[in-house]
């Protein structure tokens, strides 16, 4: 068991080394860390700064994959809880505008638990629906305009700092924390393994299969609004057209990256959080580099494309077939 | 007795060179010798039984054989030439086909575009779906199958399937057919059918390996006999030369234990109080209304042919499908179960047939698996340790004697016979007071089969109610209490005690008064 642990999650160890180590090279002061006014400063922090709403996303994201589902509505969830946030910061304290962009959230997952639970309906579609209808609630909450406002409370959630580090990698480490309990604390974890694993025979074990596939639905629509929150208090407002935009994708990247397989069962919720920091690394090392922000895409192509291979037991020289099964018992 | 040794090499006494010949193989996973130098050849128009129990090395040879799985060292000829597929795709290109138990074709496309996946008839680049027809429709009738063949392969059944995967891997100019376990789902008519196919590419000449766990079926179809037994090669003689009772020592090693002696006769009225009593329970169009009542120390066998409804009563009664009509009682009072987890509640156990796709978890592991009912019993919230989990884990690994005793290995790489131990630990862990075990000794071996036949002895004598579906009348027996056999999805008849015995149960099954069976 000692031998094997460490060996689970190399790859993703291996590229968030090496992305950084190329940053460092095309950017020398890239580790420089400063303290200024209590808050930490430097292109690492600022890594984890920007990669935070990402990270929040790969936490809820990573169980819906676990259970062979897939959370397209991210997004469009940040888009209309940022809207929520930035219509309600300048009248109301901060408690109800953290709460009602919450439950926003919550509810946008409930929905989606609802449509793939209960009505059966295949994840990619169910959630494609709230993807495409929620950028229009959105602006219907912002009624087409995007709202600025002026709330301090809500602005340090974005701009703010807690003990030196920014505001919204705490709440992502906040929230990477509560979700470890959540899930490896209790029994959740295993039983989102089992169902994503085979759900039929889990429901015949017992586990309420259903339950937990809409709380998990849920838990990724609560992590969505809190990416929302920090989306909005970053830039002091809510635009409805661009909040969010295509993070679903990163976030399902970020997952993948971290070794969780699409088709369910086993999954790490702290390498999501290593695939989130692996793809902000690189979008970070491609602006420092001053290469055109253009070549971002394909970079980040070419190197999920390495971290994936790295990852494949087929690389590792085995067989197919039982070959995948027995590379996970050799290593 | 030289055939049956098992270091031997091949003899090129015979005569001519064996059509397929498998010298010193050897394979070891993780240091875990699954195959030890094992020597097997098959000859022209030779249907050759592969036996051994559970762990014996069967699968392991056939993948190594197929390019599945790479071997560590040994020679394979085919016509006395040098082969080493690395894949089942170059076997097959060389002449090696397989067909396993679980047929690996697309139940929804047609029959003819099953039989031609890949190398469908084309003009233009455009598939020629009527000449696709016409050929699938020529080839199947070589097999005497004259079916729909543009209707989707999954209207059909699992024996014609089966026979559809045959003559696909035969019309690909396969020399060599492996058959793994094909029959184990199959009923006695659907295995002649199959039997028939088997004896016609005899005739031409193509050399099977067949894998089963049914004696009979060895002693029906085939010429020649191999046995494994862990990893190494226990003996392989001509039919006449192995009588049975020779076989089976040969694949266990030992003498059968007392399982098939006859159970103790009970006192009639000895049974327990009743752990659950159904009454006029049924569902529309799924298994009619029927009235069961489950004491607590009995064991209550459901008999029947398959699709006779055993398996719906068994899912009705564990509330994986829902009821439509009926009561249930529990100690007296009135209780439902519309869910696996309220028949839980009421400390109800099922083991479904379908062990794979309704059973295990391939992924996890052997105590993941086991702690895994128990677990949802106690909820999310009350997690067992890691500890309570290693002890129940090594608990039953001990108790059930599960091999190999590694609990954190993936349950998928278990032997089948395996598997199903380590899912009944599974209900075990919960304590329940019913257990149901649907086909609980099916496709397992037969080591394995005396020990469940025991368990299920064992664990009756503690006070717990069993509920067991089974195929295997010889075995239903010696352990049933009370036998209901069960027929067109009805339960039509109800033997106790000294009524119970194999021509009863099938003059039930076929509908015929108990004197007119013998003379039928």
């Amino acid at each position: 068991m000692a031998l094997r642990l460490p060996r689970i999650g190399t790859s993703q160890i291996v590229a968030l080394v090496l992305i950084l180590a190329a940053n460092w090279l095309v950017s020398p002061q890239f580790f420089d860390i400063r303290l200024q006014d209590g808050r930490l400063f430097g292109s690492l922090i600022d890594v984890l700064n920007r990669g935070a709403p990402v990270a929040l996303l790969s936490l809820g994201m990573v169980l819906v994959i676990a259970m062979r589902g897939i959370d397209l509505s991210v997004g469009a969830i940040m888009a209309i809880c940022g809207a929520i946030a930035a219509s309600l910061a300048d009248s109301h304290s901060l408690p109800v505008v953290l709460g009602a962009a919450l439950a926003a959230g919550l509810a946008c997952g409930l929905w989606n638990g609802f449509l793939v639970a209960v009505l059966g309906i295949q994840p990619i579609v169910a959630t494609l629906i709230l993807m495409v209808a929620g950028r229009g609630i959105a602006q219907l909450i912002t009624e087409g305009r995007i709202v600025t406002f002026n709330s301090p409370e809500l602005a340090f959630l974005g701009g703010g700092s807690v003990l030196g580090l920014p505001t919204p990698v705490v709440l992502a480490l906040s929230m990477l924390a509560l979700t470890l309990i959540i899930v490896r604390g209790t029994a959740l974890g295993l039983m989102i393994e089992a169902t994503g694993g085979n759900p039929r025979a889990s429901a015949l074990a017992g586990i309420g299969t259903r339950l937990i596939t809409v709380a998990v639905y849920m838990w990724s629509g609560l992590c969505a609004a809190l990416a929302g929150i920090v989306a909005a208090a970053d830039i002091l407002g809510a635009d409805a057209n661009n909040a969010g935009l295509w993070l679903e994708l990163d976030a399902i990247l970020a997952v993948v990256i971290g070794g969780t397989s699409l088709f369910g069962g086993r999954f790490s919720i702290i390498l999501a959080v290593v695939g989130a920091l692996i793809i902000q690394a690189m979008n970070t090392g491609i602006l420092l580099s001053g290469l055109p922000p253009e070549t971002n895409l394909v970079v980040k192509a070419v190197v999920v494309l390495a971290v994936l291979l790295a990852q494949s037991p087929k690389l590792g020289g085995h067989a197919a077939g039982l070959g995948v099964l027995f590379s996970r018992k050799k290593a | 007795m030289q055939t049956l040794d098992p270091l031997l090499p091949p003899s090129p006494a015979t005569g001519h060179v064996p059509l397929l010949q498998v010298t010193g193989f050897s394979k070891a996973f993780a240091g875990f010798p699954a195959l030890d130098r094992v020597n097997l050849n098959l000859g022209h128009g030779e249907i050759h039984a592969l036996l051994g129990e559970n762990g014996a090395g069967k699968s392991t040879l056939i993948k190594t054989i197929t390019g599945v799985v790479a071997r560590d060292a040994g020679q394979l000829r085919l016509d006395g030439v040098d082969i080493a597929p690395r894949s089942a795709g170059e076997a097959l290109t060389a002449g090696i086909a397989t067909v396993y138990q679980e047929v690996n074709l697309a139940p929804n496309l047609s029959v003819a575009q099953n039989l031609f996946l890949g190398r469908q008839p084309t003009r233009f680049g455009l598939v020629r779906e009527r000449e696709m027809r016409r050929r699938a429709q020529a080839l199947l009738a070589e097999f005497g199958l004259s079916i729909d063949v543009g209707a989707p392969l999954e209207s059909y059944s699992v024996a014609i399937q089966h026979i559809v995967a045959i003559a696909r891997a035969v019309d690909q100019s396969a020399r060599v057919l492996i058959l793994d376990e094909p029959t184990a789902s199959l009923d006695a008519q659907e295995v002649e059918v199959l039997f028939a196919v088997m004896r016609q590419l005899k005739a031409r000449g193509i050399g099977i390996l067949f894998v089963t766990h049914f004696l009979d079926q060895v002693y029906a179809v085939c010429d020649r006999i191999t046995v494994l037994r862990n990893g190494r090669l226990a003996g392989s003689a001509p039919i006449a030369e192995l009588p049975r009772i020779e076989l089976v020592k040969l694949m266990l090693g030992r003498e059968l234990s007392e399982a098939t002696a006859a159970r103790p006769a009970r006192a009639p009225g000895a049974s327990g109080a009743p752990v659950a009593a159904f009454t006029g329970y049924g569902k529309t169009g799924y298994v009619a209304p029927f009235d069961l009542d489950l004491p607590a120390g009995h064991v209550v066998a459901l008999a029947g042919l398959l699709g006779s409804g055993r398996t719906e009563t068994v899912r009705l009664v564990f509330g994986a499908e829902k009821a439509d009509c009926g009561t249930v009682r529990t100690a007296g009072a009135v209780a439902a179960v519309g869910s696996p987890r309220e028949a839980m509640r009421l400390g109800f156990g099922y083991c479904p047939e379908e062990r794979k796709t309704e059973g295990i978890v391939a992924d996890l592991s052997v105590r993941e698996n086991i702690v895994l009912a128990l677990q949802a019993q106690r909820g999310p919230l009350r997690p067992l340790s890691r500890r309570e989990q290693d002890e129940i884990a090594a608990r039953f690994i001990r108790l059930l004697d599960i091999r190999p005793p590694d609990p954190s290995r993936p349950i998928g790489l278990l032997s089948g016979g395996n598997q199903q131990k380590a899912l009944l630990a599974r209900w075990l862990a919960t304590k329940p007071r019913l257990l149901i075990l649907d086909e609980p000794t099916r496709g397992i071996d037969v080591g394995a089969h005396a020990e469940i036949i025991k368990l299920i002895r064992e664990l009756c004598d503690e006070g717990m109610a069993l509920l067991v579906v089974s195929s295997e009348l010889d075995e239903i027996v010696t352990y049933a209490d009370e036998v209901i056999v069960l027929r067109d999805r009805a339960h039509v008849a109800r033997l106790t005690g000294s009524q119970i015995d194999v021509p009863a149960i099938l003059a039930a099954i076929a509908d015929t008064p108990p004197g007119a069976a013998a003379t039928a």
